[in-house]
């Protein structure tokens, strides 16, 4: 509740700032969303699909209203009982980007996501769709917000390709764990329980965990390697795993995606090679450089 | 002082001079800076609210950094007198032409020092660039929470031991929450406001520069005590006077 009240304070103090008229939530009207949805740019581009916002119209209201809401601002019937809450699409904040944090993802981002849904969250995978049903969702989820009609997406974060797995590589990416301090909220083992773990609020000030890299969950971002590099590059916007894209240089991400395969509970082949250095976890306490 | 370096610094004053003159032919913002200014006090009466200590015990560093000097919540600053730091001072009507739109050059910065955000509130107008940095051994992230349908957008970036600055702009009036999910105690304010603004020090005082003669509203934002605005008119050669008092809850 403590939170609430910060949250009050925030609108009044902004509000109070600007002497601006501060319409938050309520600022895009039905009959705004309308007009737009009649304009060309109102559109997605997936490869060569074009997605249109008005052929999804109806999979929408029958599949995702109930959460995401009638105006998508994230407040469906059964928002009440999900935890963590559906997605505001008014204010297009996504976890799972290919961009930089505050930018908007592009339409394969969320394309993608429509298809993988989130683990260890209410949002499934939507993978029975079709192609275009897909890519007309993702034109709908835009028409949600304003910020699509004045902002570009951002610039997609650059992956080189994977090297070599070496047991050098994975010594150093266990050192960029400790140097950034991955530890302090997802533990030195990687089982969520860093010290800052227990006080983690997302944006909207409800407890959320770090992931637990023992417990092996699926990425809600991604399974592949190169998912992994992105989402510490990228961050997750709306909770409170930052992006690392300006501290952490390409060679040294790869190295610490081969680390972090170390920390999950499958056979893996950096497992395999990382046996020998009998890699013991860092600690802690050797604060600092 | 040498004959040589003597003569350099004649010809940099009348350069300067003349840059200056150039400027009030132009009309442009170096013929309204310094012609007028606004200042005065911000206080609190009654007792100043205590300010809990913090326990920083989740990050050995910081509770070494404070071995000697404990922290403290620095949501009211209070100095000799009732002086109250940390209030926003800007112009919230009367600005027009071009101070209204300039955009300072210098460069405010938000320094993440002993696990505390020095200074707790930072000013800055729309669009100026401003710094974040760290002088910690220990990593933060900046995790600035703009209200949603303000115009501005939040973002989240750690900052390790060492880490270059981040430099930044806001696109809109507001004053954006910013705090570290790691240090969950650091809280701070960075304020964007639209034109000319000024920051109370430590005795309370202000003084907003910059603004060419005219009839101005001054608000005066605090993070707990909200704002409060007086009609102020300066004159040429003679600044404007406003002095706040904000009343302990
Ligand atoms: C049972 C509730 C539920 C239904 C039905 C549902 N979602 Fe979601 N959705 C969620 C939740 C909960 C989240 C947030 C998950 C999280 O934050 O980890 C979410 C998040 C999302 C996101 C944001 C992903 C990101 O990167 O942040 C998108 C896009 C999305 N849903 C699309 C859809 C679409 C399209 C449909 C209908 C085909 C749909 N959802 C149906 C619960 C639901
Ligand atoms: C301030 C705390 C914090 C720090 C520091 C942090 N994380 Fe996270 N991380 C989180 C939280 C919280 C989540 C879960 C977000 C969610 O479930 O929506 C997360 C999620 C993840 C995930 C899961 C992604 C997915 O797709 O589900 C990975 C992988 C990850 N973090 C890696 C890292 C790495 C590597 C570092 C250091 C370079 C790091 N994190 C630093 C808080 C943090």
């Amino acid at each position: 509740m403590r939170r609430k009240s910060f949250d009050c304070r925030r609108l009044a103090a902004a509000a109070a700032v600007g002497g601006m008229s501060l319409l938050g939530r309520a600022q895009v009207t039905e009959y705004q969303q309308h007009q737009w949805l009649n304009t060309p740019a109102a559109s997605s581009h997936i490869g060569n699909l074009t997605g249109r916002p008005k052929a999804a119209a109806m999979v929408y209201r029958r599949y995702c209203v109930v959460c995401h809401g009638e105006l998508g601002d994230g407040n469906g019937e059964s928002a009440q009982w999900v935890d963590p809450k559906p997605r505001d699409f008014t204010l297009a904040i996504f976890k799972c980007r290919s961009t930089p944090t505050g930018t908007l993802p592009t339409d394969e981002d969320i394309y993608d996501t429509i298809a993988r849904g989130l683990d260890r969250s209410n949002m499934p995978p939507w993978n029975t769709f079709t192609r275009q049903e897909r890519a007309d969702l993702v034109a709908w989820i835009k028409h949600f917000s304003p910020r699509w009609q004045t902002e570009k997406p951002g610039q997609r974060i650059e992956i080189p390709p994977e090297p070599e797995i070496t047991p050098e590589r994975i010594k150093a990416g266990q050192d960029v764990y400790a140097r950034v301090q991955c530890w302090k909220c997802h533990g030195a083992e990687g089982r969520a329980n860093g010290p800052s773990a227990s006080t983690l609020q997302d944006d909207l000030g409800r407890p959320i965990l770090p992931y637990n890299f023992a417990e092996g969950g699926r990425f809600k971002c991604g399974t592949t390697d190169r998912d992994l590099y992105r989402i510490f590059m990228t961050g997750m916007d709306g909770t409170p795993m930052p992006s690392f894209a300006d501290n952490i240089k390409p060679e040294e991400a790869w190295n610490l995606v081969f680390y972090l395969r170390t920390l999950q509970p499958f056979p893996s082949k950096q497992k395999e090679i990382a046996k020998p250095l009998g890699l013991k976890p860092i600690n802690p306490n050797a604060t600092g450089p | 002082m040498n004959r040589n370096h003597k003569r350099t610094l004649v010809a940099v004053a009348a350069a300067l001079g003349l840059a200056s003159v150039a400027g009030l032919i132009a009309g442009n913002r170096v013929s309204a800076a310094g012609s007028g200014s606004i200042t005065g006090t911000v206080k609190l009466s009654g007792s100043p609210p205590h300010m809990k200590g913090i326990d920083m015990s989740k990050d050995p560093y910081c509770v070494k950094q404070h071995e000697n000097n404990p922290a403290k919540m620095e949501n009211v600053v209070v100095g000799a007198d009732g002086g109250l730091q940390n209030v926003v001072l800007y112009i919230s009507e009367g600005l027009s032409g071009p101070e209204a739109s300039a955009t300072p050059s210098e460069e405010p910065v938000v320094d993440q020092h002993n696990c505390m955000y020095v200074p707790h509130v930072v000013a800055m107008d729309v669009n100026q660039k401003y710094k974040v940095t760290t002088t910690d051994q220990t990593t933060h992230n900046i995790h600035p929470l703009p209200a949603p349908g303000t115009g501005n957008i939040g973002w989240n970036k750690s900052q390790p031991a060492g880490a270059p600055p981040i430099e930044t702009t806001w696109k809109a009036p507001e004053a954006i929450s910013v705090k570290c999910n790691i240090h969950p105690w650091m809280h701070g304010w960075h304020v964007v406001v639209k034109g000319p603004y000024a920051i109370s020090d430590a005795s309370g005082t202000y003084t907003i520069k910059n603004l060419p003669p005219g009839s101005y509203t001054v608000t005066a934002w605090h993070e707990e005590y909200g704002t409060q605005t007086q009609k102020v008119t300066v004159a040429a050669g003679q600044p404007g006077k406003a002095d706040f008092t904000f009343k302990a809850k």
